[in-house]
């Protein structure tokens, strides 16, 4: 006889994990299924983790758990071919508890959250894939896995299987997703000295700095290029819509090859060694292609329910909130007695009304307005450059002068209406 | 214990159809090595039925002094007859050093060996010294995979024991006019006292060459990407006259049988050829295969660290290069018959 | 009812590891700590023999806390119990000492159910010895049989086990007294997926732990370090080959290349080529 737990979490990323540890702090029977090793071991990379959301979950998890950096200065590369203007802040309250947000590795950061869970009581079983819902009546009512005896059963099922959510696809909440609205990154891990690290990037001790890079780190397609400090490693990558590498007929690799010998990031990788390589998808439709999210006896979160900020690159941030949240509203469905979607469909609409929501819908038209409107990039960072190169040259000419070229040498006065207008646009939708 | 009553050098002489296996007459060159560094004697030690000939051999390749347990409860080796008798005369002429070839009977052996008697035993040496002032043996081995090397001491304990891995070190030239002693011991062992018994010996039928020995090695890997892939290898092989081997990845793959697995945890080979086809080359493929005579290496991708290993290395396609190669032999070794 | 006992170890996957080049040592955050692999084949020996002869898989680890992890494992290919032997004074054993202290676990397990079969894998990939399992029959006085690679029969009431051994070129069919120690080759058998569950249980199962303190009379001047007769003197990277010739231009130009620089050596080849046309042997 086949076992059956009040919830099955299929997935033990960030999303599932935190789901499973909210239903498993709050005695509710759940089952953790991942199909990796052991959590994050399909996720070789670093990220950012947000602190406050963590910390909603668990209080000064940041004490005990495997982070690289705390994050202590934040800098905007906007690059053109040869030159780079940069923004910064660094903060030295971000240095000290409880911090404002932190570097980690996914393949240790997601082990040591799952195996929170499992001392919550949830039950993780890794290398075991969930090949389909079980369906009866139109009701999800368990999981087929790929293993011998492998049906299991329970009241909810939470997909939390990634952007390629198969179980979603299978239920039909998931059409095939079109290249616009998934991003491709790419990403290595380098391995560097730590205190190489700490020299090149002006950090002292443990603290950690993270550069986003706008431009021409993307040959002008619509995404962004990052920089992270690990304890001894660094992370690179970038990230653009699948549409625009298909338009451009560029490989990922090569976009990345480009960033890493790029005049502007080169310096910083210098004597590193390469890691670990990874390419990954990324929903970046955002709230216009969010799935279906909600049916009878089962829940979509995180990754697989295309929660991610394509502008802030927030998506472990969201999937978390929207693991809380789907935890929440089945233990209320469970007092209640009822898992119907009636009864779930509570989850989405606390999740439209959180941050997660409030955000999605915020930025809901950023990726599509740059996308349509590529002289974003094309031609306002490199203007942006000329400006500033013009700015800090100094060839005796006055700063009066100086600001007066600057002025002109963005064009006539139509075009500068044109560049005000675009502006005023990205404005509105970024803030 | 007072290490200062051991004495001399051990070699554990196996033999197999007759003869004494290659690995005891490389050890006996070793052992000399270390005897005279230290200014001692080399002794052998022979355990079997009949096999008392085989003695001279022993001292022809360098040992001083060959002890023969000569009985028929030694007809097969089995762990606890073999072990009763180098028990005794460990007890009875207290050797400093003791090695073994690391073969499965040699490993088996020593490991039962140094448990009675409490001392420490080393695996798979694949360099040996000795202190000549304090008697040290210095044994060094491949450890972690292959990732690092390490030399192992054994400070207290009395006879310092060690497996040594086939092919690292040479044999002498023998020379049959050396003198030596040859010591018959007593052996008095009963069949009762052994609560094994061998019922069979299967060999067999197809002898193939044994990795081990074969002048020419055509080894597949990864790269080739299944069974077809070394069917194509094993043309070239037997075109050349060659014998398969293979990587981990290949044999965990099923691609072919666990025998040809050359490696740390495979055979140790060193063929005057061979040839890496596909094979990436893992650290613990390459501590299995580099002491080969001449190596070429063929793969797609040129940052493959096969390539650091090899004499001659080949970026490209295993599936273009080998026909190629396999044509021209064909032609060329057609010719040599015609004249030959 | 038969109590097979396999002896387990979990090692860092020294097949993706890697070294830290300043100091020699492994940089063990590279590489996942995992049942060591010929270990799962003595446990999946010792499910099937249970699934034939009935009774009850026992396994048996020396190791830190973090271990659990590698009897859980077990549990997955269908263990019935682990122990968990864990204290400092294990630490820095060699195979001696290592022999003797899975030797005192097993006494203990014994003690609560009598043995009749240990099974042990061919060696471990960190240690790459093979010398523990031998060493833990002898402390036992039960014959050791090593290479194993198939079990033809056992016969608990008879005390009787019929084993195939390994030889180079074929094996041999050996017939031992019960109890006995068996280290098994990789290819004594396959290990099949686990079922679900069999990985639901084993995520759930608290294997039993025991101190030196829990092993009743042990004597400690012969574990771990200070029971250990060897020690590790030196560590030092392996000799980095230089890197050959790298033979350039088209296929064909290549082959060409490497067919002149063999035929250098074509006396190597020279008796195949009489071979093959039948001449002088």
């Amino acid at each position: 006889m086949a076992e059956k737990f009040d919830v099955i979490v299929v997935g033990a990323g960030p999303a599932g994990t935190a789901c499973a540890y909210t239903l498993a702090k709050n005695n509710v029977s759940v089952l953790l299924l991942e199909r990796g090793e052991y959590p994050g071991s399909k996720n070789v990379m670093g990220g950012v983790l947000y602190r406050k959301m963590m910390e909603d979950i668990i209080p000064g998890f940041y004490k005990e758990a495997p982070i690289e950096r705390p994050i202590v200065e934040q800098r905007f590369m906007m690059l053109d071919k040869e030159s780079a203007a940069t923004f910064s802040y660094k903060g030295m309250e971000w240095g000290k508890e409880p911090y404002n947000n932190f570097t980690v590795l996914r393949a240790k950061f997601d082990q040591w959250f799952a195996d929170k869970a499992v001392e919550q009581g949830a039950v993780l079983v890794n290398e075991t894939v969930a090949l389909a819902c079980i369906v009866e009546n139109g009701r999800v009512v368990g999981v087929r896995t790929d293993r011998p005896e492998g049906d299991i059963y329970a009241n909810v099922v939470v997909l939390a299987d990634g952007v390629n959510s198969l179980l979603a696809k299978s239920l039909g909440f998931h059409k095939e997703f079109k290249p616009d609205e998934v991003a491709l990154a790419v990403m290595e891990v380098l391995k560097l000295d730590k205190r190489i690290i700490e020299d090149r990037f002006n950090l002292e001790g443990d603290q950690g700095c993270t550069i986003e890079i706008f431009g021409d780190s993307t040959k002008g397609i619509l995404g962004t290029a990052w920089l992270y400090t690990n304890k001894d490693s660094l992370n690179i990558g970038v990230g653009t819509m699948l549409s625009g590498l298909i338009k451009h007929k560029l490989k990922p690799y090569e976009l990345l090859e480009y960033v890493k010998t790029h005049p502007m990031i080169r310096p910083y990788l210098q004597g590193t060694d390469q890691q670990e390589y990874l390419a990954h998808l990324i929903p970046e439709g955002g709230y216009r292609s969010m799935p279906r999210i909600v049916g009878d006896g089962v829940l979509v979160v995180g990754d697989a329910a295309q929660l991610v900020n394509a502008i802030h690159r927030e998506g472990s941030n969201m999937a978390m909130t929207s693991g809380v949240v789907a935890a929440e509203t089945i233990i209320e469905a469970i007092a209640a007695g009822d898992f119907t979607e009636k009864t779930l469909d509570v989850y989405k609409r606390r999740l439209l009304d959180s941050f997660v929501g409030e955000d999605l819908k915020k930025y809901k038209d950023a990726t599509h307005h740059f996308e349509k409107y590529p002289h974003y990039f094309e031609q306002y960072i490199p203007m942006l450059n000329r400006a500033a190169s013009q700015m800090f040259t100094v060839d005796g000419t006055s700063k009066r002068e100086k600001q007066r070229k600057i002025w002109q040498g963005i064009g006539t006065a139509g075009e500068k209406m044109k560049i005000a207008r675009d502006l005023f646009q990205a404005w509105r939708v970024m803030k | 214990m007072n290490i200062e009553d051991y004495h001399g050098v051990w070699v554990f002489l196996e033999h197999k159809s007759g003869s004494i296996v290659p690995v005891s007459l490389e050890l006996l060159g070793a052992g000399r090595r270390l005897a005279d560094k230290r200014g001692v004697s080399l002794a052998g030690i022979l355990i079997g039925d009949g096999v008392k000939p085989l003695a001279e051999h022993a001292i022809a390749y360098g040992a001083d002094c060959v002890y023969v347990y000569d009985a028929p409860i030694f007809k097969y080796y089995r762990t606890e007859s073999y072990m009763k008798a180098i028990i005794a005369g460990c007890q009875k002429y207290k050797p400093e050093i003791f090695l073994y070839g690391g073969t499965s009977t040699g490993k088996d052996l020593a490991s039962a060996v140094a448990t009675d008697l409490a001392t420490g035993l080393t695996a798979d040496t694949t360099m040996l010294d000795v202190d000549a002032e304090t008697g040290l043996l210095e044994a060094s081995r491949p450890a972690f995979g292959g990732n690092i090397m390490a030399t192992i001491l054994c400070k207290k304990d009395r006879p310092q024991m060690a497996t040594v891995r086939p092919k690292v070190v040479k044999a002498l030239e023998p020379d049959y006019s050396r003198a030596g002693e040859i010591m018959e011991e007593p052996v008095e062992l009963r069949e009762e006292e052994i609560r094994t018994k061998v019922l069979d010996i299967v060999r067999f039928a197809v002898q193939r060459i044994r990795l081990d020995e074969a002048d020419i090695i055509v080894a597949g890997g990864k790269g080739l990407g299944g069974k077809a892939g070394f069917e194509m290898i094993r043309e070239f092989a037997n075109t050349i006259g060659a014998s398969v081997g293979a990587s981990r990845d290949a044999v965990e793959a099923g691609w072919i049988e666990h025998h040809a697995q050359v490696g740390q945890t495979g055979v140790t080979v060193t063929p005057k050829i061979y040839f890496a086809i596909g094979i990436s080359g893992a650290i613990q493929h390459l501590v299995g295969m580099q002491n080969s005579g001449l190596i070429i290496a063929i793969n797609q991708d040129p940052n493959a660290s096969i390539f650091q290993a090899c004499h001659y290395g080949i970026v490209g396609d295993a599936f273009q290069i080998v026909p190629l190669l396999t044509q021209a032999f064909q032609q060329a070794l057609g010719k040599e018959v015609e004249y030959g | 009812m038969l109590h097979i006992v396999a002896c387990i170890k979990q090692v860092p996957d020294t097949k993706i590891i890697k070294m830290n080049p300043k100091t020699n040592t492994m940089d063990r955050s590279s590489a996942p700590a995992i049942l060591n692999p010929y270990d799962a084949h003595a446990v999946e020996e010792a499910v099937r023999l249970k699934a034939r002869y009935g009774g009850k898989v026992s396994v048996v680890t020396m190791g830190p806390p973090p271990a659990v992890k590698a009897i859980r494992k077990c549990i997955e290919i269908g263990a019935d119990e682990g122990y968990l032997i864990t204290d400092r004074a294990f630490a820095g054993a060699d195979t001696l000492a290592t022999s003797y202290s899975l030797t005192k676990a097993l006494e203990k397990i014994g003690t609560l159910h009598p043995i009749d079969l240990i099974i042990c894998g061919k060696m471990t990939i960190d240690g790459d010895t093979g010398q523990v399992g031998p060493g833990i029959a002898r402390r036992l006085d039960i014959p050791p049989l090593t290479s194993v690679n198939k079990v033809v029969e056992l016969e608990q009431e008879a005390g009787i086990a019929i084993v195939h051994r390994k030889l180079e070129d074929g094996y041999e069919v050996i017939q031992t007294s019960l109890p006995c120690l068996l280290s098994v080759e990789k290819e004594i058998n396959e290990i099949p997926y686990s079922t679900l569950p069999n990985m639901l249980r084993a995520a759930r199962y608290q294997p039993v732990v025991w101190s030196v303190d829990d092993l009743g009379d042990v004597d400690r001047t012969l574990l771990g370090l200070k029971g250990s007769p060897t020690i590790v003197a030196k560590v030092w990277p392996p000799e980095k080959p230089k890197g050959g010739e790298m033979l350039q231009g088209t296929s064909e130009e290549q082959v060409q290349r490497l067919f002149s620089i063999l035929m250098e050596r074509k006396t190597l080849f020279r008796d195949v080529g009489m071979r093959k046309g039948g001449g002088p042997q």
